[in-house]
């Protein structure tokens, strides 16, 4: 995962070299190229100056909150908005140029997919199929293996109407690889799923990506459900890209301070224990309250330990040289979710 | 010669460079295979937006009531046929197209030309006023519009497919009244009556083909399906009822006396018409009268000056044809004038969905 590499190594690429390796499809060109992207609703902006590269075959989250832009710039990809300034490129091509061989390459799902109601699901999917130049009996077949692939073979017949919430969303997935496009783009694709459909579809994402090699990107604002497969993510808010990189990178990057958090539950706390381990070098902060949880030790306490580097095994020796019982230990890691709450607080200060 | 051979020399290599160039500048503009790719799509769009009207309710209730309609006032003009009750003015010539625009005296039913003046812009709402609002409710507009079609071409689709069925509709209508009417009179069309009834037919469709335009543009312009169907009947009512009682209204207003010049009477006349005129519908009614009525000389005000002299026989159809020229010059540019406003406020929409 080193996406450093490939940013240093394509300085501005003319025209010409971008279409070439393009059609060459090789793995070093970025499939999706965004150069400064803009789009302005007269005084508001609602994507700012957003330059991004996603290559080839690489699941890539654009996280962000509601309203942060997400939906505009996928927008703006597809051709579908028209930018305010900036530029983009497709899979070599512009979206506002040459619209159609973007969308021939691109599969989109909206974030509210709709489906024609009265027809069946197989319906539908030929129908998209046929407009993106299939012929009727090709278009039959992929529709129906891509509905067995995404576990819709037994409802195939029935009208979409009868269709729950999650089987929409895998229909929509159907609809959008129908066409056998490049790059896939998601919005919001987890969103109103309940959590074992939500483990299914990002299942059926990261085994697309892996297997046929289809490049991903996929927005979303539920983030420890999409950090599980994205190779890197993406942070937007307010219509401006913050941090970029995979999540391990991310997590340097916003944690600057090299801040490290250790819990404990220990009995008996005291006063004693709790200046021993404020005494340890590089200790920073003790903090300690009841520990509430079901299976907490009557008596025993829950404390957490900041600290500037990783002394885990430190405060574990101390605690127990002290004579006080060690029944939980953990350090705690910095998920994606910590990652973007602590970025708000920064910000705030 | 020296070109022929100058290109049978150029190196394999040049060639290739110079097709990929090709390629390359057009990039924006489509190859021709591209082209049809996308042709085909259009055409997939009518089929599949034809195959949803005809399976659709709204459009099975039309036709019921249509047919019904049209079965009314064919038994209405056989009735008043054989009553005889001819008007006397041209006698048995002609006697086919009084299917279409004789009604009974006693049964008091309109004719199939006003119903199909009536009933037609009805079809035409009804088959429009949901056409793009009502995929942008659904969430269908954004997945559609982000498949490898022109925008344009859905606009078109939608347009298209309804007008062929509109088509379908009205020819099959009008021929089945020709078929019973040659059944139960047993009075053959002459060749010229075949013809006037086709060019009818056809009229008829643009026609309604305006007020689909009409409905569509709304369906484009307000996002809820039940404004822009409001809307369109609304329109529907102005013209049809309100419009002339307006024009009325202005006539008595603007009312020169009797006693004034011929020029001013004229020019009030010509005044009103021009009115008149602006109305669709009264261009739809004053073509047809025309067409099924070749007794018809002039849609305009004449002085008994221009009477001097004229034979009193009816036009030819190449004269009734050059008679209302200008009003179904007038229909088609209403209608494209629709369809010019629907395309420009579509093309500048956004594309988000349900919003």
């Amino acid at each position: 995962m080193k996406p450093m590499d490939i940013r240093e190594k394509q300085p501005m690429m003319t025209e010409e070299k971008l279409l070439d390796s393009a059609n060459a499809s090789s793995g070093e060109a970025p499939v999706i190229e965004l150069e400064s992207l803009t789009k302005r609703y007269g005084a508001f902006t609602a994507v700012d100056n957003l330059s991004l590269r996603i290559r080839k075959g690489e699941v890539f989250g654009l996280l962000g909150p509601n309203g942060a832009g997400k939906t505009t710039t996928i927008l703006m990809m597809l051709g579908l908005t028209e930018r305010t300034a900036g530029s983009a490129r497709i899979c070599g091509f512009d979206p506002a140029r040459s619209a159609l061989q973007v969308k021939r390459r691109v599969g989109y799902m909206p974030d509210d997919i709709g489906f024609y109601e009265d027809r069946t699901g197989l319906d539908n999917l030929v129908y998209t199929a046929r407009l993106n130049g299939a012929a009727p009996a090709e278009a039959q077949k992929r529709a129906k293996e891509l509905l067995e692939k995404v576990g819709l073979a037994g409802s195939a017949r029935a009208k979409v109407s009868t269709y729950s919430r999650g089987m929409r969303q895998r229909l929509g997935l159907a609809d959008v690889l129908v066409k056998q496009p490049e790059v896939i783009i998601l919005d919001e694709p987890t969103l109103g799923i309940d959590p074992e459909g939500v483990r299914e579809l990002l299942r059926l994402i990261s085994d697309l990506s892996r297997n046929e090699g289809i490049t991903v990107l996929l927005s979303s604002h539920q983030l420890q459900q999409v950090q599980q497969i994205c190779d890197r993510v993406g942070l937007f808010v307010q219509g401006k890209l913050i941090a970029c990189g995979d999540i391990a990178t991310l997590s340097v990057e916003l944690n600057q301070e090299r801040r490290v958090e250790v819990e404990l539950a220990v009995r008996p706390w005291s006063e004693g224990l709790s200046a021993r381990l404020k005494a340890l070098p590089g200790v920073l902060e003790v903090q300690s309250g009841e520990w509430k949880k079901e299976e907490a030790i009557p008596g025993s306490s829950r404390v957490t330990v900041a600290c500037d580097r990783d002394l885990t095994a430190a405060i574990a020796s101390e605690v127990i040289h002290s004579g006080a019982e060690l029944y939980d230990m953990r350090r705690r890691e910095f998920g994606l979710d910590e990652i973007y709450h602590r970025y708000f607080e920064k910000k705030e200060e | 010669m020296i070109a022929k051979l100058s290109g049978a020399m150029l190196p394999e290599k040049v060639w290739n460079r110079l097709r990929g160039g090709f390629r390359q500048g057009g990039a924006a503009s489509v190859s021709p295979e591209r082209e049809a790719g996308s042709r085909s799509a259009f055409w997939v769009m009518v089929q599949k937006e034809l195959g949803d009207h005809i399976r659709s309710w709204r459009f099975t209730i039309l036709i019921g009531i249509i047919v019904l309609a049209c079965i009314g006032s064919i038994y209405s003009s056989i009735t008043a046929i054989k009553g005889g009750s001819s008007d006397g003015q041209s006698g048995t010539t002609f006697l086919f197209l009084k299917m279409f625009t004789l009604s009974s005296s006693t049964l008091s039913l309109p004719t199939f030309t006003t119903f199909l003046s009536w009933l037609g812009p009805l079809i035409g709402i009804s088959l429009g006023f949901d056409a793009v609002n009502s995929e942008r409710n659904k969430g269908t507009l954004g997945r559609l519009l982000s498949q490898p079609i022109y925008r344009d071409d859905f606009l078109k689709a939608k347009f298209t497919a309804s007008l062929l069925l509109i088509a379908i509709v009205v020819f099959s209508l009008g021929l089945s009244v020709t078929g019973l009417g040659l059944l139960t009179i047993g009075y053959p069309p002459t060749p010229e009556e075949f013809w006037r009834i086709l060019f009818f037919l056809i009229i008829a469709v643009v026609y309604i083909g305006f007020w689909l335009n009409l409905s569509i543009l709304f369906s484009i312009r307000f996002r809820q399906a039940a404004t822009s169907a409001l809307s369109g009947i609304a329109a529907w009512l102005f013209l049809t009822l309100f419009y002339s009682m307006i024009i009325n209204l202005i006539d008595s207003a603007t009312a020169v006396s009797q006693m004034a010049t011929v020029s001013e009477q004229l020019h009030h006349a010509n005044f009103i018409l021009t009115l008149n005129r602006l109305s669709p519908t009264e261009l739809f009614s004053e073509t047809i009268s025309t067409l099924l009525s070749p007794g018809v000389r002039s849609l305009g005000p004449l002085t008994m000056d221009q009477l001097v002299g004229a034979i009193s026989s009816p036009l030819s159809l190449g004269q009734s044809l050059l008679l209302v020229w200008p009003q179904l010059t007038g229909l088609l540019a209403a209608t494209v004038l629709c369809f010019g406003l629907s395309y420009y406020i579509f093309m500048r929409q956004e594309v988000r969905s349900r919003n």
